[in-house]
């Protein structure tokens, strides 16, 4: 029994720093964040208690616009990110040669500082003299130069790529070894049975690949709704609010007009939000695995 | 690995070209701003301002190379401090994570997954949302535009997949090894010194890799928000002011960001093994 409590009196020595670190750093932060979202702080010396006003503002302005936007911007970056990320490593989990070579290749993306890969996406967006313009110039799709970052259509959708670039890595990186998790055994006799390479791709790969896609899909979900560096850089949130997250606007609120009280009030709002996906993924997930508590 | 039965793995000759040209658009995705950065970085500054395009440079040289230490004075600088922060920050990380981790893989105590659930959910508020009292805290201590400022927060987010990373490869140490270290009448102290973290040292030494790197790649908004001093700027917002300038001097921001970028090539070029490896640990449930 005295040993017993030992050992658990010696693990929580071992995880206070870790605790209270993260206490200190992010937790007491969160609750800071909650309290000041009702006060009207700001560089001033004095702060005031003000209630809901600060939630109101933002349903008064055009938030609702942003929230959606966010959400939109969201969607398609976790999607085709999905997308290419399963599609590479179908590539890569194939047994030819060199292999080993293009899964070292997919990385860089990932590693490299994020806001180095930014600068070079920022050139090649540029209108005047950019790579993908003077690409879709040369093959006649356009005839003039497109400023990419510089009208709200395009701006949106050169985001989105951007972020698509930075995720790809790691999402092809964690399906394929999701993939090579999957017995070999079971492609071993559907082969015997006489069973086409796709047939096998789609009846066996695939829906083995269900709990880790739903997963990588989730972490890949708040990294993106987070995303701040790419629209940053790249714009700003310009051309007029066009590529406006709700990070974004938060940063611009808070930092960047020091309105902290308002600034508070939407991070409220994003966390609120993480929540509620987080939520959902333990749902998915205890269906998925019958109730597993995992 | 098993080597699986050669006969399955046969391809025909349209689907290895089915393959091949897959991974040749994949990777064409992922390469293509390395390759056109790095060909911009070779091209004289008057032909990359020129219409048409050409994606090939003409006379093209090193010379940006040697030019942008003088238009970029800080750029050393630069890079030294993004290495002084990323490396405090592994450090820091390290000296928490290896005893969490060993408290999470070893013992069984009341909220252990409740608790290492959370740590996880650290994640879910990286970036801007704890901005605000993050600033005001910083201020608040005096630190703003320090290394400090930089480095502290930063940890935070380092935490969750280190101590995730080396959980998963402590519980793969045979517990048998402590509980004769246990009988032989050491304590969970010694047992830890002396047991785990020889036999955990490939783990440790990879999550320091992965945990540099993160932080290398992601040291951005808080140095920007908290720091407005050019010389303790780390890589990527010492050349965000460059990149911000009315006229961009491409090439030689080009050039900068491949040396910047050449320590994280090096090592993903000599370490990719345990890279792959320790990046995707954990994506499986076992």
């Amino acid at each position: 029994m005295s040993v017993q409590r030992n050992a658990i009196i010696f693990a929580w020595i071992l995880l206070l720093p870790a605790l209270l670190y993260v206490t200190a750093i992010v937790a007491y932060p969160l609750v800071d964040t909650f309290i000041l979202s009702f006060t009207d702080a700001s560089l001033k010396k004095t702060t005031n208690w003000v209630g809901w006003a600060n939630y109101e503002k933002i349903f008064n302005e055009t938030f609702a616009e942003v929230i959606i936007r966010t959400f939109v911007w969201t969607f398609f970056s976790v999607s085709i990110k999905m997308i290419i990320g399963t599609f590479g490593a179908a590539m890569l989990n194939a047994a030819v040669p060199g292999r080993a070579l293009f899964r070292v290749l997919t990385m860089p993306p990932w590693i490299v500082p994020m806001a180095i890969g930014i600068f070079m996406w920022g050139w090649m967006y540029n209108g005047q003299f950019g790579m993908i313009s003077g690409m879709l110039q040369r093959f006649g799709v356009v005839d003039g130069p497109i400023a990419f970052l510089a009208q709200g259509s395009t701006a949106f959708w050169a985001t989105v790529i951007t972020d698509v670039w930075i995720g790809v890595p790691m999402v092809t990186l964690y399906m394929l070894a999701a993939m090579q998790a999957i017995p070999q055994d079971l492609y071993e006799a559907a082969w015997t049975d006489g069973a086409g390479r796709f047939y096998r791709f789609r009846r066996i790969t695939l829906p083995l690949l269900v709990p880790s896609m739903v997963t990588m899909s989730m972490l890949s979900l708040i990294s993106t709704f987070n995303s701040f560096d790419i629209i940053w850089i790249l714009t700003r949130g310009g051309p007029s609010g066009e590529t406006t997250t709700m990070i974004i606007d938060t940063y611009k609120t808070a930092i960047g007009s020091n309105k902290y009280g308002e600034g508070a009030a939407r991070a409220v709002l994003i966390c609120i939000f993480l929540s509620i996906f987080c939520l959902c993924y333990f749902r998915v997930t205890s269906r998925l695995s019958g109730g597993d508590k995992r | 690995m098993r080597e699986p039965p050669q006969l399955i793995n046969r391809y025909k000759w349209y689907e290895i070209l089915g393959i091949y040209a897959g991974i040749a658009v994949f990777l064409t995705f992922v390469l293509a701003p390395f390759v056109e950065g790095f060909l911009v970085s070779l091209k004289p500054l008057s032909q990359l301002f020129s219409s048409p395009y050409r994606f090939i440079p003409e006379n093209g040289s090193f010379e940006a190379y040697y030019t942008m230490w003088d238009h970029v004075p800080g750029f050393a600088r630069y890079i030294v401090n993004s290495f002084v922060i990323s490396g405090a920050a592994t450090v820091i990380v390290l000296i928490l994570v290896v005893p969490a981790a060993y408290a999470f893989a070893r013992f069984e105590f009341r909220g252990a997954g409740l608790l290492l659930g959370a740590f996880l959910a650290v994640n879910m508020f990286s970036g801007a949302v704890l901005l605000i009292p993050l600033f005001r805290l910083m201020r608040s201590l005096g630190v703003l535009n320090t290394y400090f400022a930089m480095i502290v927060p930063g940890v935070a987010f380092l935490i969750p997949s280190a101590i995730w990373l080396l959980r998963t490869y402590m519980m793969r140490i045979p517990r048998e090894l402590d509980e004769a270290a246990f009988v032989d009448g050491a304590s969970h102290f010694y047992t830890l010194r002396r047991v785990i973290l020889p036999i955990a040292k490939p783990g440790i030494v990879v999550v320091a890799i992965t945990t540099f790197i993160g932080a290398y790649a992601q040291q951005f908004i808080y140095a920007l928000t908290f720091n407005s001093k050019t010389e303790y700027a780390p890589l990527p917002v010492g050349l965000f002011a460059y990149f911000g300038r009315q006229e961009v001097v491409w090439n030689e921001l080009m050039a900068a960001a491949f040396v910047g970028i050449a320590p994280a090539m090096i090592v993903i070029f000599f370490l990719q093994r345990y890279l792959v490896s320790g990046l995707t640990a954990g994506a499986v449930k076992q």
